[in-house]
């Protein structure tokens, strides 16, 4: 699986651009503060949602109660009779058509779970744990998390980010993250580990989960914790156990000095904290970026029990403008479990010797 | 001096000895700053700075981590050959109490087979999670992130990760490789107990333990940079009773001490999976 899928449903409209104000820099609802008088962002938060990155197509920007209980009730349902769902299968169903279902996906999460397990199913009810209502900011139910450009999509490609990934597609020799195409098996794909996605070799989850921007990933494993010190606030990603570490008050790290989820340094404007995130290596490449990319969060307090997570990203060789999404993150009392990865990696030795087994059969064929 | 028992004086030219005195003499004076909460503050960068990784017990130094009979004694495996001085084991007069680890005698034996097939089985040579205590004394810094309510390790190597819980859920319901830590106060020092899957190693001398071990850490500090570390260690599977360590670890003094990316992952992609490429590079 990778971060690709998600992509997969971007529309690429053109868009005009809108300004938007970010909120009045005001006092937090909350009286959870740490002793340093700033508020109180600890906790364990589960991002997951029903609310996409990208606004799907024909949903108006705003649902109304009404008609989010209908379409959470309607996933809800149809969650029910897949398989290992809460509703047993018939004993006496079908066989799935030849080559699986390939038929138009009818909903996000159903194209989610196509793209991610292939059309025979990768993936059953057992190993899912998605969001099951839609997400609310300012007690608007929102069907983006992307609020800018207005049209809940990220921003097209501009002509440096075409010509990248034109020219990355075009030979057999680049890497999953330099095709960003969301096809998992392009020519040359299976030839080295580096070629394939970075979920599978356990270097990052897919789908950003631990950001910077930190995005829900719409499978499992969205816990994300924040523990907060006068000089440091960590922000952990419960996939890969990813702990981002943002120093406060700091200076960036030297140009030279790339990390896998960028340098990440802090302030409090008001009782809004602040994160910059720049010096991103050359392999993790949010949605086709480069390692030019330059993310601003922006996390307040909303309530003892939420926060608000806005994000806004920039990379002049990606988009023409930046682009801001913003979502709630909810506190859980869930705990978070051991992400064991490259322990238990059998998946990546596999695919690369399926792929050899299956050369050799295929130049054995031909003799 | 005049003061001090006979009996405790021994006990303190014991400590000295072993390359301690000066961390556990400076404990009974010293305070630490306190957190809003009344607890001794942990927070910073620290990093042990021994020998323990490469062998928990007191050892002359070795020619390598992996070893083959020669003609006038070991000399390096073949597999590690290349690594001439760099691969060599530095000497230590240990961190085990005592001086040995009180294996029982088929523990005893398999360790020694650890020993051998070092290469295969270390798992840090293959850049897994590495357990409790050994992610403590690994040569890579860990920062303790400290506040009221909540405690979280987080250390260079592999991103590894733990929190500790400070309130006991009971037992946990998933065995894991950096276990699950449940954390209390005694007085000043952090007490951890810890329970772990039976897949880490201790060292890279191959000392090893099952899914029965049990890890109480304690933490104290005992002077601004210096954290007192005492892990004991039992499992009554592979040892005769419980054993202790202990070392010092201390703060990182450059002004922009950080922890940087570690992910080895990347770097073992070769060695796991390099005979699966297409066109293998050794060939």
């Amino acid at each position: 699986m990778s971060k690709r899928l998600i992509c997969a449903t971007s529309l690429g409209a053109a868009v005009a651009l809108i300004t938007l104000a970010l909120p009045a820099a005001g006092q937090t609802a909350s009286k959870l503060r740490m002793p340093d008088g700033h508020p109180d962002l600890q906790g364990t938060y589960d991002l997951a949602t029903m609310t996409p990155l990208e606004r799907w197509p024909g949903d108006p920007p705003f649902l109304t109660k009404e008609q989010a209980e209908v379409l959470q009730r309607t996933e809800a349902v149809r969650r029910a009779k897949t398989e290992g769902g809460d509703e047993p299968l018939p004993l006496n169903r079908a066989a799935p058509p030849v080559g699986g279902d390939t038929s138009e996906p009818k909903s996000y999460f159903e194209l989610l779970e196509k793209r991610g397990g292939g059309a025979v199913g990768g993936y059953n009810r057992f190993w899912l744990n998605q969001g099951s209502a839609y997400n609310q900011v300012d007690g608007k139910i929102r069907t983006s998390i992307v609020i800018d450009p207005a049209d809940g999509h990220v921003p097209p490609y501009n002509e440096a980010a075409r010509k990248r990934l034109a020219a990355a597609r075009a030979t057999s020799e680049s890497t999953a993250h330099e095709r960003q195409d969301g096809v998992a098996a392009p020519p040359g794909a299976f030839d080295n580990p580096e070629q394939r996605p970075l979920s599978e070799r356990c270097l990052l989850g897919f789908g950003s989960t631990s950001g910077p921007p930190a995005l829900p990933d719409y499978f499992y494993n969205d816990l994300h914790q924040i523990v907060q010190t006068p000089d440091h606030i960590m922000i952990l990603s419960e996939m890969i156990h990813d702990a981002r570490i943002v120093r406060m008050n700091a200076q960036h790290l030297p140009k030279a000095i790339r990390r896998w989820m960028g340098d990440s340094v802090g302030h409090w404007e008001d009782d809004t904290l602040v994160i910059d995130t720049t010096n991103f290596n050359d392999k993790t490449r949010f949605r086709g970026s480069t390692e030019n990319l330059h993310v601003i969060e922006r996390i307040t307090r909303v309530d003892d029990k939420t926060l608000l997570y806005r994000f806004t990203v920039e990379d002049p060789d990606t988009w023409d403008h930046p682009w801001t999404g913003e979502y709630a993150w909810p506190v859980t009392d869930k705990p978070i479990y051991e992400y064991a990865c490259q322990e238990g990696n059998y998946a990546l030795g596999s695919i690369l010797r399926g792929a050899r087994r299956q050369e050799a059969e295929g130049a054995a064929a031909q003799k | 001096m005049a003061t001090i028992s006979p009996g405790l004086r021994r006990i303190f030219a014991v400590a000295a000895m072993m390359g301690m005195g000066v961390v556990q003499l400076a404990g009974q004076a010293y305070r630490a700053p306190f957190g809003a909460d009344g607890k001794p503050d942990l927070n910073g960068i620290w990093q042990a700075l021994n020998e323990a990784n490469y062998d928990l017990e007191a050892h002359i130094a070795r020619p390598a981590m992996a070893l083959r009979p020669g003609p006038y004694g070991p000399v390096p495996a073949p597999s590690t050959l290349a690594l001439g001085a760099v691969g060599a084991v530095p000497p230590s007069l240990g961190v085990v109490e005592g001086g040995e680890i009180p294996y029982k005698a088929e523990a005893l034996a398999m360790k020694k087979q650890n020993q051998q097939d070092w290469l295969n089985r270390d798992p840090e040579i293959k850049c897994y999670l590495p357990g409790v205590p050994r992610a403590t004394y690994m040569p890579y810094p860990f920062q303790i992130l400290q506040s009221a309510s909540a405690i979280t390790f987080v250390y260079e190597y592999a991103g590894a990760v733990r929190n500790i819980l400070l309130k006991d859920p009971g037992p946990s319901p998933s065995d894991s490789w950096m276990g699950q830590s449940v954390g209390r106060w005694e007085g000043d020092t952090l007490v951890v107990d810890v329970s772990l899957n039976d897949q880490t190693w201790f060292d890279r001398a191959g000392n090893f333990h099952s899914d029965k071990l049990r890890v109480e850490e304690r933490y104290t500090r005992t002077s601004p940079d210096v954290i007192s570390y005492e892990a004991t260690i039992e499992d009554p599977v592979i040892f005769t009773r419980p054993w202790k360590i202990s070392m010092a670890l201390y703060r990182r003094q450059e002004k922009n001490a950080q922890l940087l990316d570690f992910k080895c992952v990347e770097f073992v992609e070769e060695l796991l999976y390099g005979q699966y490429r297409r066109r293998p590079l050794n060939q």
